[in-house]
C-alpha cells in the first residue's frame, strides 16, 4: 500500500548539525507507536535550502513546512497533523517581521520567488533511492535522447537553450560540447567539476548530496552527445557525503542499466568513476583538475591547446560543473525554447547573447534567510537579498554584497537593482562565479574582507606563474599596511596598478580574477579604504590597530560576564558596578563584545 | 607497511590513483609516514620526489602525525565575517597551540579550512571532519575542548 503522507526530513549538513537525525528517529518511533507505518513514510532528504530555519520537515502531499523541529515536538506533530489532519501551528514558519504562521511551503517568501530547475528535487526525494528519482521523471531525458535524438540534435538543443557554465566562467555549454564532439580521438572523457572551492558556496554540494542522479543523467546525455565512453566526477575531499552519495548513485544506475554497457539496450556505453580532490582550490581550474585526476599536483597549464581537444591524458575532454549537468535533463525534457524563455538577452543567433535559465546562489552572511536559493536569471540583487533573503537582521545597515567568492567583487548599495546576469556582473567588476553570495553589513570592513580574500588566493596560488605567486602577495602586504593605517595614499594608487597587472598577466583563472576584490573595493569603497590611511579610522570597528574598546558606564550592569571572558584579564570592576577596560593590555580580541548582553562594549 | 600495500592493491596499483591512495593512507595513519611514501614510490615506480610533490601540494595531507581530535575552524567567507578569527584565537588559547599545530600530548590538532559548505549555520567548527558544530561563539571554545577531554576520561 502506498503511504498517505510522506514526511521529508532534511539531512543537509546544516540541519544534521542542528540535530535533524534525532527528529527522524523520533518520527519513526512515534509513527510506529501509533500504528501508522503503513500510512506515513519518513524520508531523509537532501538540503531543503532554508538552512536558517533548520531542522526543517516537509509533509507531502500537503506541502506543509515545519521549522526548528526538535525530537520533543514530534508527538504533538504526529497527533495534530497525521492523526487529526490539521497543521501543528507551534512549529509553522512565522515571518521575521511577525504576523500569522504560514503553513504552506509555497506561501513562504523564501520559497515563493524561487524557480527550481537544477534543484527541482530538493527536499522531495530520498537521495539514496533511484526509484524516487525516477518517480519524479528522472532518466526520462536520457531515454528520450537515446531513442529519438541524434548526438548532433542534442548538441543543437543545448546550444539553443542558452545554457552557460554554472561553475563561474559562463562559457556556452552547447558550444563546448560541439567542439568536443568535433575533436579527433577514439576515447573522449566527460568530466564533472565538483571541486566547489569558493568559500561561501555550497550549491554543488547540495546537488551531489541531495540529487546525485540528476548529475549522472546530465553526464550521460553529454557523453552521448560528444561520443564519450568514460567519465569522472571530481569531488573535493571536504564533502565526504557527496562522494558517498555519488558512488551509491553510480552503483544503482549501473544495476538499472542506465550506466555501463549498452545503456537501455542501445549501442551506447558509458561508465563513471569518482575521484576525491586533495584540498587545493586551484583544482577547480580545468587543466589543474585534469592534472589532479591523473594523480599529479594540480598545476594549471596554458590553454592555447584547448582541453576539448587535448585534456585528460591528452584526450578530448568535456568538463562541466555539477549545476550545469543538473540542468541538462530538464532542458531535454522541456525543450530549449522553454529554457531560453527564462532569463536575459537573446541567444537565438549568439550563444553568448544572454543569460538563460536560473542560477543557484548560496545566500549567507548578514541576511535573515541564509540558505540555498535558485532564482531566474535577470532577477535583481535587491530582490534576492530583501525578498527571498528577508533582508538584513538586527536593524543593521547594508554595506555590500560579495558575489563570486575570491574571484568576485564587492557591489555597493547603488548597484542593488543590477539584474543578475553573467555579463552585467562582470561589467560591474564582479562575476557570477559559482554562486556564492555573501551579504556584508556595516559591521564588516571592506579592507578587512578584501584582505581575507587576498590571503586566501595568495595561499592557494599554486606558484607556477610569477604574476599570481608574487603579485597577490604584494596586494596582500599593501592591504595589511592599510589595515594598520601605515600605508600611504601613493601605495593605494599603486595597488590598483599591481592588481591590473596580476589580472592581465596570470596564467589561469585563479590569478586573473584574484585582484577583483581589491579592484572593486577601490572602485566602490575608496573613501572607506583611504579613511584607514588618512584618518587612521576603521568605520566598521574591525581593523585592530585602528580601534579601541571601552565600556559604556551608562548601560553596563556589572554582570561580570565580560571580565570572565577576557583572555588577558584586562577588564576590572565590582559586581553590579560599571566595568572598565585597560586599553594598554587589551588585545582587541572582541570576546567582551561577543558575550555582553547589554551592548555596552563600544568600539571606536 | 602491510596496510599501505593493501591500499595500493585496492586501487589496482594504478599510478593515476596516487592521490586516492594517499587519502586512504592518511585516513588510516592520521598522517603520511615517510616510510609509506617510500613504499608507494617503489611499488608504483614513481620517483619519491614526485610522490612527495603530490603529498606536499595538497592540503589534505600531513607529513606529521595529527592529533586524535582534529578541531578545525572554518574560515570561509561567511564564517569569517561572523567572527571565525576570534574563534581560532579562542581555541589557540584553550589548547595552547597555534593553528596548524598539534598539542604535545597528541590529543588535539588545531586547523583552519576553506569552507565546509554549510554557510547557513556560520560560524562553523568541525571535529575530525564529520562532526559539525554550527553557530559557534568564541566563548564556547573552552566548553567544546572540555567535552572532548571528557570523552577521553581526562
Amino acid at each position: 500500500m502506498d503511504a498517505r503522507l510522506h514526511v521529508m526530513v532534511c539531512s543537509g549538513t546544516g540541519c544534521v548539525s542542528n540535530n535533524s537525525l534525532p527528529v527522524r528517529d523520533a518520527l519513526i518511533e512515534e509513527v510506529a507507536k501509533r500504528g501508522l507505518q503503513q500510512e506515513v513514510r519518513v524520508v531523509l532528504t537532501g538540503c531543503h535550502g532554508f538552512c536558517a530555519a533548520g531542522p526543517v520537515v516537509l509533509v507531502q502531499p500537503d506541502g506543509v513546512f515545519y521549522q526548528q523541529m526538535g525530537p520533543k515536538d514530534v508527538p504533538k506533530l504526529v497527533e495534530e497533523h497525521f492523526v487529526k489532519g490539521r497543521p501543528y501551528t507551534a512549529k509553522l514558519y512565522v515571518p521575521p517581521a511577525g504576523g500569522q504562521p504560514i503553513p504552506k511551503l509555497m506561501d513562504i517568501a523564501f520559497f515563493k520567488d524561487q524557480l527550481l530547475i537544477a534543484l527541482r528535487n530538493r527536499g522531495m526525494i530520498d537521495a539514496e533511492s533511484i526509484e524516487d528519482y525516477i518517480s519524479r521523471g528522472g532518466y526520462q531525458a536520457l531515454a528520450k535522447v537515446l531513442t529519438s535524438m541524434t548526438p548532433d540534435e542534442v548538441v543543437t538543443e543545448i546550444t539553443k537553450s542558452g545554457l552557460r557554465g554554472r561553475g563561474g566562467g559562463g562559457f556556452p555549454t552547447g558550444v563546448k560540447w560541439a567542439s568536443c564532439r568535433k575533436a579527433k580521438g577514439d576515447l573522449k572523457y566527460v568530466l564533472c567539476n565538483g571541486d566547489e572551492g569558493d568559500p561561501g558556496a555550497f550549491m554543488d554540494r547540495s546537488i551531489m548530496e541531495g540529487d546525485p542522479h540528476s548529475v549522472l543523467e546530465g553526464m550521460c546525455i553529454a557523453a552521448y552527445a560528444i561520443g564519450s565512453t568514460e567519465g569522472y566526477v571530481y569531488v573535493r575531499k571536504e564533502y565526504p557525503l557527496a562522494v558517498q552519495r555519488i558512488q551509491i548513485a553510480i552503483k544503482q544506475a549501473t544495476e538499472y542499466g542506465l550506466l555501463g554497457d549498452n545503456i537501455l539496450g542501445k549501442p551506447f556505453s558509458f561508465g563513471i568513476k569518482v575521484r576525491r580532490g586533495g584540498g587545493a582550490f586551484v583544482c577547480g581550474e580545468s587543466t589543474a583538475l585534469m592534472a589532479s585526476i591523473e594523480g599529479k599536483p594540480g598545476e594549471p597549464r596554458a590553454k592555447y591547446i584547448h582541453t576539448v581537444e587535448q585534456g585528460l591524458w591528452e584526450r578530448p575532454s568535456c568538463l562541466n560543473n555539477v549545476e550545469t549537468f543538473a540542468n541538462v535533463p530538464v532542458i531535454i525534457d522541456r525543450g530549449a525554447e522553454w529554457f531560453a524563455s527564462i532569463g536575459t538577452g537573446d541567444v537565438s543567433t549568439d550563444p553568448w547573447g544572454g543569460s538563460k535559465g536560473t542560477k543557484v546562489f548560496s545566500l549567507a552572511g548578514s541576511v535573515a534567510n541564509t540558505g540555498l536559493v535558485e532564482v531566474p536569471m535577470g532577477i535583481s540583487l535587491r530582490s534576492i537579498i530583501y525578498n527571498v533573503g528577508g533582508g538584513i537582521p538586527d536593524d543593521k545597515k547594508f554595506k555590500a554584497v560579495q558575489t563570486g567568492g575570491p574571484s568576485g567583487g564587492f557591489l555597493p548599495e547603488s548597484l542593488l537593482d543590477l539584474p543578475v546576469d553573467f555579463d552585467r556582473l562582470v561589467e560591474a567588476g564582479s562575476m557570477m562565479g559559482s554562486g556564492g553570495m555573501v551579504v556584508l553589513d556595516e559591521d564588516s570592513c571592506i579592507v578587512d574582507v578584501a584582505k581575507y580574500f587576498l590571503r586566501f588566493t595568495a595561499d592557494e596560488s599554486c606558484g607556477k606563474c610569477t604574476p599570481c605567486r608574487i603579485g597577490n602577495v604584494i596586494l596582500l602586504d599593501t592591504l595589511e599596511k592599510i589595515a594598520k593605517g601605515t600605508a600611504t595614499l601613493e601605495e593605494i594608487n599603486r595597488l590598483e596598478q599591481v592588481a591590473t597587472d596580476v589580472k592581465q598577466l596570470s596564467l589561469c583563472g585563479l590569478g586573473k580574477s584574484a585582484p577583483n576584490p581589491v579592484l572593486t573595493a577601490l572602485r566602490y569603497f575608496r573613501e572607506e579604504v583611504e579613511e584607514h590611511v588618512r584618518e587612521h579610522k576603521c568605520r566598521a570597528g574591525v581593523c585592530r590597530d585602528l580601534i579601541t574598546f571601552s565600556i559604556d558606564p551608562k548601560t553596563c550592569t556589572g554582570c561580570t560576564l565580560c571580565a570572565k571572558s577576557c583572555p588577558v584579564n584586562c577588564i576590572t570592576g565590582e559586581r553590579k558596578q560599571p566595568h572598565v577596560i585597560d586599553d594598554e593590555k587589551c588585545t582587541r580580541c572582541g570576546s567582551c563584545r561577543t558575550v555582553c548582553n547589554f551592548k555596552s562594549v563600544v568600539v571606536q | 607497511m602491510e596496510k599501505v600495500i593493501e591500499i595500493i592493491e585496492s586501487w589496482g596499483g594504478r599510478k593515476d590513483c596516487l592521490i586516492e591512495m594517499l587519502q586512504d593512507v592518511q585516513g588510516h595513519y592520521n598522517y603520511l609516514p615517510e616510510e609509506a611514501l617510500g613504499v608507494i614510490s617503489s611499488r608504483l615506480n614513481i620517483p619519491l620526489t614526485q610522490v612527495t610533490h603530490v603529498a606536499t601540494f595538497y592540503s589534505a595531507f600531513s607529513l606529521k602525525p595529527q592529533g586524535k581530535y582534529r578541531v578545525a575552524v572554518c574560515t570561509g567567507t561567511s564564517c569569517y565575517v561572523k567572527g571565525a578569527t576570534q574563534i581560532v584565537e579562542a581555541f589557540e588559547r584553550e589548547l595552547k597551540v597555534q593553528a596548524g599545530e598539534t598539542s604535545p600530548d597528541g590529543l588535539f590538532s588545531l586547523q583552519t579550512f576553506g569552507c565546509k559548505g554549510c554557510c547557513g549555520i556560520a560560524p562553523v567548527v568541525t571535529v575530525n571532519d564529520d562532526e559539525v558544530l554550527g553557530r559557534v561563539k568564541s566563548t564556547k571554545a573552552a566548553k567544546i575542548v572540555k567535552e572532548l577531554r571528557d570523552r577521553e576520561g581526562h
